[in-house]
């Protein structure tokens, strides 16, 4: 496993500042994606900087403990899934594919449940697809 | 009701598949699922073929959004005839990839490769299906980056700098695809092929329309691997798994191929493709090159992965050379060539994939007389390979056929003299493995594990060649729906 960054002060107290600002910054731009500027894939990209942060303070063997492969695994395809569910809910419900009206009671709350679910399918994978590639990096070496 | 979504079904099914196959994260129920999706596919594309040779085109609105602003899903005969054979091949590939894949690949990603081989359909799937033609870049990408996975993910060390090169030329052409596309909604406001093709005339003879048809050109030429942007071609199909260097050659450069044919003839026109640009020429130039250019270098191979990804490049140039003429018969020819085409090479490489698994490596003195010891296998190589050259009764000498007619229909008797000699060399190259496989003396096999391979391989490679050989006889499938889908495309039929 490689080593930390030598424990640095100044750096284990900044980041324990700043990752949880940083993560709280990536649900923000998550949720607010269909009225402001953002969305899921940026969301997910900051909330994957919070961690790779994380990884680089306080070692590797920390971040692992909770984001085991299998984890990554099941919340990378946990968000395609969620994708395709909405598109098929909207099938079943008498619509066409992604046709989020027929979601809801009206059209309106319809389109905002379905953005608000993709989003969140877009936000999952590309939150753990970054952490796996990160990882693909880090421990080059370090596995057999 | 659930035949009014069939072709979003069609994309959906193996995308679903490939997350599920992520999830379970298990070698033999991802097998399981993949070929459950797979055969629904196929059952998909039958039905879509069945209903736009009955009904007319079919349009799908995703979303619910109208047409020339939200995506379009269309289907004509011209892709339905295309889906029905990527599904087909593909279902047959699954059942063969079960014993194959446990052989060359690491135990560990078996269940990652059927995730990403689901991907790579979808994305071919889509490509095919999309009315769209932003929508159609973004499913090429899907399908380029999981095949740049099923190259690398080979345990051949080498299939990584394979994989790299492709990534590279791939990615170079995508962008091509997607600068052009950019031009030509910059002059039409329009992502949507129709409401492209509408558009389209009001604005012909402009320099960016131009630059976006040379962009486009070259872009397909090369996800085509069209002589002389080939150099990708060769390795990739010679590092990747077996079932892989299959899959990828039988449909990746053919749905390639139908992009050309969408864009060339749906989009742009016959009129600006081939009387302002001049496609005829080149097209005939380089598919002549193609075919000879790929053919002589098949010859002189001596891994006989490398001799038929060669050998690919040659048949591309047949295609290529199909559309060049711009008439009917020409391009049922090309359309008839690359649903043979199909059958043939995948045929060819489950018969190689055969081999791998008993010697772990496809080189022409691994070989020596292997024709008495796997009889079955090198039986269907042997059939195989006369359908590439173009023997009677099977498929290579429909489309072959149809291509010197629409040559000498052309009054161009050189080239139906070209694309005759060109016969030749494959019989040469052919010729050089049957005579490997049962005229030399067996070289002493440290192993005895050199009997016929399980039955599951055997089958799926059978299968092929059988349909080789049927569709050879009974063409009423293919040379009943090919011409129709020439003449649509060339704009003759309402």
């Amino acid at each position: 496993m490689p080593n930390p960054i030598q424990p640095n002060l100044v750096l284990r107290v900044a980041g324990k500042m700043l990752i949880p600002i940083i993560l709280m910054f990536a649900l923000y731009v998550q949720f607010h994606g269909e009225t402001g500027p953002g969305g899921g894939f940026q969301a997910g990209v900051i909330f994957t900087s919070a961690f790779i942060l994380y990884a680089l303070v306080f070692g590797i063997g920390p971040a692992r403990a909770v984001a085991t492969d299998r984890v990554l695994r099941v919340l990378a395809a946990f968000g395609v899934l969620l994708y395709i569910g909405v598109g098929i809910a909207s099938l079943l419900s008498g619509g066409n594919f992604l046709d989020y009206d027929v979601l809801g009671e009206n059209a309106i709350e319809g389109q905002h449940l379905g953005i608000f679910l993709i989003e969140l399918g877009v936000g999952f994978t590309v939150a753990s697809v970054m952490i796996i590639i990160f990882f693909a990096f880090a421990e080059r070496g370090a596995r057999p | 009701m659930i035949s009014h979504h069939l072709p979003i079904l069609q994309v959906i099914v193996p995308l679903l598949a490939a997350p599920l196959c992520l999830l379970l994260y298990d070698r033999f129920l991802s097998w399981c699922i993949s070929l459950f999706a797979s055969g629904i596919a196929f059952l998909i594309a039958a039905l879509l073929l069945h209903q736009t040779l009955h009904t007319g085109v079919i349009s799908y609105e995703l979303g619910g959004w109208a047409a020339p602003w939200g995506i379009e899903y269309r289907v004509d005969i011209v892709n339905a005839f295309v889906l029905l054979i990527v599904t087909a091949i593909s279902s047959t590939i699954i059942v063969f990839a079960k014993e194959s894949v446990a052989q060359e690949i690491y135990a560990e990603r078996i269940p990652l490769f059927y995730a990403v081989y689901m991907l790579f359909l979808c994305g071919l799937l889509g490509v095919t299906v999309t009315g769209d033609v932003f929508n159609l870049f973004v499913f090429m990408e899907i399908s380029a980056l999981s095949s740049y996975t099923l190259i690398a993910i080979s345990e051949d060390r080498r299939a990584l700098t394979a994989s790299y090169q492709y990534l590279f030329l791939g990615t170079i052409g995508a962008s091509f695809i997607l600068i052009s596309i950019g031009l030509l909604y910059s002059m039409t406001g329009t992502l949507n092929m129709q409401d492209l093709a509408r558009r389209l005339p009001a604005v012909s003879g402009n320099r960016t329309v131009e630059s976006a048809f040379a962009f486009l050109t070259v872009g397909i030429s090369i996800k085509l691997a069209l002589v002389p942007l080939h150099l990708w071609l060769p390795n990739a199909y010679t590092y990747a798994p077996s079932v892989v260097s299959a899959f990828i050659a039988s449909t990746a450069t053919k749905v390639a191929f139908y992009v050309l044919l969408r864009f060339m003839f749906s989009v742009l026109g016959v009129t600006l493709s081939f009387q302002s640009m001049l496609l005829s020429g080149i097209f005939l130039a380089l598919g002549i090159a193609a075919i000879f250019v790929g053919s002589t270098a098949a010859i002189f191979q001596d891994n006989i992965k490398r001799m038929l990804a060669y050998s690919s490049i040659a048949q591309i140039g047949y295609m290529v050379l199909g559309v060049s003429f711009a008439t009917v018969t020409g391009l049922t020819a090309a359309l008839l060539h690359l649903f043979n085409h199909a059958l043939i090479k995948a045929a060819l490489f489950l018969a190689l994939g055969c081999i791998f698994y008993r010697f772990g490596s496809a080189s022409m003195n691994q070989i020596y007389g292997i024709g008495r010891r796997m009889p079955w296998t090198m039986t269907a190589f042997v059939i195989g390979g006369l359908s590439l050259i173009g023997v009677p009764l099977t498929v290579g000498f429909i489309s072959k056929w149809y291509l010197v007619l629409a040559a000498m229909e052309a009054g161009m008797w050189l080239v139906a003299a070209a694309i005759l000699a060109a016969s030749l060399l494959t019989v040469v190259y052919i010729w050089r493995v049957v005579e490997a496989a049962w005229f030399k003396v067996p070289v002493q096999s440290p192993t005895a594990n050199t009997g016929e391979v399980p039955l599951s391989m055997l089958l799926p490679t059978w299968a092929l060649i059988i349909a080789n050989r049927y569709f050879g006889i009974d063409t009423s499938l293919t040379v009943g729906v090919a011409p129709q889908a020439a003449e649509w495309l060339l704009g003759i039929t309402g």
